[in-house]
C-alpha cells in the first residue's frame, strides 16, 4: 500500500467534500489554488469526481443530512485514499459539539488520516499540512 | 435557520444524489424547480442559549465564512436594542471599516465565482488574487484574515492603531487600477452583454411579493437598503450612494454588486479620515429583560437578529435570518422558462452562500435524471463559447 | 404617506377589537399583540396597505405558551412593527400567511418542524431543515428537547 501511496502522493489529485461548514475552510482551501500560494505547481489538482481522487479533503461538522453522503462517497472513492480533516468542525465538531444537529465527529464515521487544526487554518497551514503527509508517506 | 451557502461548482462537487435543486425540463426550457436545503444546518440558535452574550457572537461568526461581519453586527445590535443603547462613535466607525472591507472581498469572491461559471477562467484568478489584498489588509487591521472577533455587544473588542493607516491605503488604493480593468473588461464587453442581458428576470411584483433583499432587489428597481433606511453606524455621516437599476436580469445585478465595491471603498476611506477619538466600549455589565432587534446590510440582503432576555446572563432566544432565506425561494421565479445552460448563472446571480450550484440534477418531464452540477457549468460555459463564436470574437 | 403617529392610530382604529396591547418602545421599534384569529387581516393590512416589507417570524417557547412574532419593515418612516400571537402550548395552531405574500412561506415550514406549530391552509408543508430520520413529533427548539439518538456522542448533554 505504501509503494502505491508514495506513487501517487507525487501528483495528488484532491477531491474537497464539505459536510455542513459555515466555508470558511472551503474558501481557504480555493485560496490555496489561486496565484498567491498555488498549490498546482506541487502538482496538486482539484479533481471533478470521487473516483479520481488520491487524496480527500473534508471540512464541516457532519450533520445528519451530509453525514449519509458522506460515508457513500467514501465507499465509492478507490482505495488507497488518504483523508485530510480539516478545521476545527471536522476534527471534533469544534463548537458544534452541543448541536443536536451534528451527532458524532468525522473520525466516528470514516477513518481519517491527517489533522489540520484551526478555524480556519489559514493556506500556510493547509500547505505546511499536505507537506507533512507527504513527507511522512515517503518515509514509512 | 440562518445558513449561508455559496455555490462553488465543480470545486467541491458532491456528486452522490444532488438533491439540492431538482429542475424539470422539457427540452431544453426549466419547467418547474424544487430546492431542497438542510445541508449546513447546526442548530445555531440552540446553542445560542446556553452561552452567555458575550460568548454567542463567537458562535454566531461561524454561521457563514464570507459574512463573518454581518452576523455579528446584527447580533450586537439586537443586544444593544433591549436596553436600548448606542455604542461610542469610535466603535460605530471601527464596525463600518470593518463591514465594508468585508463587502468588498464578499463582492469580489462572487465575481470571480461567475466569471468561473461562465468561462472566464482567468477572470476568477485575477479577482481572488485581487481579494488577498483585502485580506491581509483585514489581517493588518483585525488580526485575521475571517474571523474577526472584534464585535462585542457595547462595542468594539480591539482598537485600530493609526499607524496601520498609511500602509492600509496604500493597498486599497493599489487595487483599484485592476478594479477599473476589470469594471471596463466585464461591463463594456459585447459577449457579456449578450450572454447576461434580459435572462433570469426578476420583476418589481416578485421582489415585493418574495421579500428580497440585497442586490438581488435592488437589481429589479425595488430600492431597500438598510444603511440608508434605517441607519446605523457611520453610514449617516459619509456621503455615498445606494445603487439601484430597473432590468432586474443577471447583467444588472452584476452592475451592483461592482458599483457597490467601489462605494465601498468610498466609505471606508471616509472612516479612516474622519475616524474620532474616544471609548470603544461601553463594558455593558447586565441586559435587563426585554427583546431587542437588531440589522445589517450583509453582502448579500439584510441579515435580521432578534433576542429576547430574561434577566439572566444567555440569551432566552435568538432568531437568527440570513438574507439568503429570503432570496433563495426568487430563483423559483426567475429560472422557470429559462435554458438549463443559464441555470448555474442565475443561481449564482442570487449570491446564494454554500455549494448548492453543484448539488443540482436536471429531469426531464418523465423523471430520468439527465444532468449533474458540473455537466450545467459545463453547459453554461459552453454557451458563452457559442456567442462568441457568433459574434465573431476568438 | 402616513407618518409614523398616524400609522399607529390608524391601527389602533381599525383593529380596535384584535388588539391586545400596543408597546411603543422606542422610535424605532413597536411591539403590538393581537388575537391569533386576526393574523390575516392584520397581516394583510400591514403587508398590503401599509407596503411594509416582511422580515422573518421568529417562533418562541414561551414555557408556559407558544408565541410567533412577525416582524415588519416600513422603510420609509423607518419604523419596525413586530406583531405578537400567543398560542396554547400544547396544540399550536394558527392560519397561514403565505398565500398572502410568498416571503411567508419557508419560515412557516420552518417554524412548524422546529417548535410544532401548525399553520392552517399552507400550500407546501414539507420538511425544510431537518433530515428524513429525524423522528416526527421531537422539536428541538422547544425548551424539554432532550437527545433521542442513543449513537451521538455527547460527554456534556444537549
Amino acid at each position: 500500500m505504501s509503494i502505491t501511496l508514495n506513487a501517487l502522493l507525487k501528483s495528488p489529485w484532491v477531491f474537497h467534500l464539505s459536510t455542513g461548514s459555515c466555508n470558511n475552510c472551503d474558501i481557504e482551501v480555493l485560496d490555496c489554488l489561486t496565484p498567491r500560494f498555488d498549490i498546482e505547481r506541487f502538482g496538486m489538482l482539484l479533481a471533478g469526481s470521487i473516483k479520481h481522487a488520491d487524496v480527500l479533503l473534508v471540512t464541516g461538522s457532519c450533520n445528519r443530512k451530509s453525514a449519509r453522503r458522506l460515508k457513500e462517497l467514501y465507499d465509492q472513492a478507490p482505495k488507497p485514499c488518504v483523508v485530510v480533516a480539516i478545521g476545527e468542525c471536522s476534527l471534533s465538531r469544534g463548537l458544534f459539539i452541543h448541536s443536536y444537529n451534528c451527532p458524532v465527529p468525522l473520525d466516528h464515521i470514516i477513518p481519517v488520516n491527517v489533522y489540520i487544526p484551526g478555524c480556519p487554518p489559514k493556506p500556510e497551514a493547509i500547505i505546511a499540512g499536505a507537506v507533512k503527509l507527504i513527507q511522512k508517506v515517503k518515509g514509512s | 435557520m440562518a445558513r449561508s451557502v455559496i455555490p462553488i461548482g465543480p470545486w467541491h462537487p458532491l456528486q452522490e444524489e444532488p438533491e439540492f435543486f431538482s429542475l424539470t425540463v422539457d427540452g431544453e426550457t426549466v419547467v418547474d424547480i424544487d430546492v431542497s436545503i438542510g445541508y449546513n444546518h447546526r442548530g445555531i440558535e440552540k446553542l445560542s442559549e446556553r452561552k452567555s452574550f458575550d460568548q454567542s457572537s463567537f458562535v454566531i461568526e461561524r454561521i457563514c465564512g464570507i459574512c463573518s461581519t454581518s452576523h455579528p453586527f446584527a447580533y450586537t445590535r439586537a443586544v444593544e436594542d433591549i436596553i436600548p443603547v448606542e455604542v461610542p462613535d469610535r466603535a460605530k466607525y471601527i464596525r463600518t471599516i470593518v463591514a465594508e472591507l468585508e463587502r468588498i472581498h464578499s463582492h469580489l469572491l462572487w465575481f470571480g465565482l461567475a466569471g468561473h461559471f461562465l468561462g472566464y477562467n482567468t477572470v476568477y484568478h485575477w479577482v481572488w488574487k485581487l481579494r488577498e489584498e483585502i485580506l491581509d489588509v483585514c489581517e493588518i487591521l483585525t488580526g485575521n484574515r475571517n474571523n474577526y472577533a472584534i464585535f462585542k455587544p457595547g462595542g468594539v473588542r480591539r482598537d485600530f492603531k493609526p499607524d496601520d493607516f498609511p500602509l492600509v491605503l496604500k493597498k486599497i488604493d493599489g487595487i483599484i487600477p485592476t478594479l477599473n480593468r476589470l469594471k471596463k473588461a466585464v461591463l463594456d464587453d459585447p459577449v457579456l452583454h449578450a450572454r447576461l442581458k434580459g435572462i433570469g428576470i426578476l420583476t418589481k411584483e416578485e421582489a415585493i411579493d418574495y421579500c428580497a433583499l440585497g442586490p438581488t432587489s435592488r437589481a429589479s428597481g425595488v430600492a431597500r437598503d438598510v444603511r440608508k433606511d434605517a441607519p446605523y453606524g457611520a453610514y449617516d455621516r459619509i456621503d455615498w450612494d445606494m445603487i439601484v437599476t430597473e432590468n432586474g436580469d443577471v447583467f444588472d445585478k452584476v452592475v451592483v454588486r461592482v458599483l457597490e465595491v467601489y462605494e465601498s471603498i468610498k466609505i471606508i476611506k471616509a472612516c479612516i479620515r474622519d475616524l474620532p477619538g474616544g471609548e470603544i466600549d461601553l463594558n455593558i455589565k447586565d441586559i435587563p429583560p426585554g427583546e431587542g432587534i437588531g440589522a445589517h446590510e450583509a453582502p448579500r440582503g439584510e441579515t435580521f437578529h432578534y433576542v429576547r432576555s430574561d434577566g439572566t446572563n444567555r440569551p432566552a432566544r435568538h432568531k437568527v435570518r440570513a438574507p439568503t432565506f429570503m432570496n433563495l425561494p426568487t430563483y423559483k421565479a426567475t429560472v422557470i422558462g429559462e435554458t438549463i445552460s443559464d441555470a448555474t448563472i442565475i443561481l449564482a446571480a442570487i449570491d446564494p452562500c454554500y455549494c448548492c450550484t453543484e448539488r443540482m440534477a436536471v429531469r426531464d418531464v418523465k423523471g430520468k435524471k439527465m444532468y449533474g452540477g458540473q455537466d450545467l457549468v459545463r453547459l453554461s460555459q459552453e454557451k458563452t463559447a457559442k456567442i462568441k463564436r457568433e459574434m465573431g470574437i476568438p | 404617506m402616513m407618518t409614523r403617529e398616524e400609522v399607529l392610530k390608524d391601527l389602533k382604529v381599525r383593529f380596535k377589537e384584535d388588539i391586545v396591547d400596543l408597546f411603543d418602545k422606542s422610535p424605532k421599534r413597536v411591539y403590538v399583540e393581537i388575537r391569533p384569529e386576526a393574523i390575516v387581516k392584520v397581516g394583510t393590512y400591514i403587508f398590503k396597505d401599509l407596503q411594509a416589507r416582511f422580515n422573518v417570524a421568529s417562533g418562541v417557547d414561551a414555557r408556559t405558551h407558544m408565541e410567533i412574532l412577525y416582524h415588519f419593515s416600513l422603510e420609509y418612516i423607518n419604523l419596525l412593527i413586530s406583531v405578537r400571537v400567543k398560542l396554547d402550548r400544547k396544540a399550536p395552531a394558527i392560519d397561514s400567511l403565505a398565500t398572502v405574500f410568498k416571503g411567508a412561506n419557508w419560515i412557516e415550514r420552518e417554524m412548524n418542524e422546529l417548535l410544532g406549530i401548525k399553520f392552517r391552509g399552507h400550500p407546501d408543508m414539507r420538511r425544510l431543515l431537518l433530515a428524513d430520520e429525524w423522528p416526527e413529533g421531537v422539536y428541538p427548539l422547544r425548551a424539554d428537547y432532550r437527545e433521542w439518538d442513543v449513537n451521538a456522542v455527547r460527554d456534556r448533554g444537549v
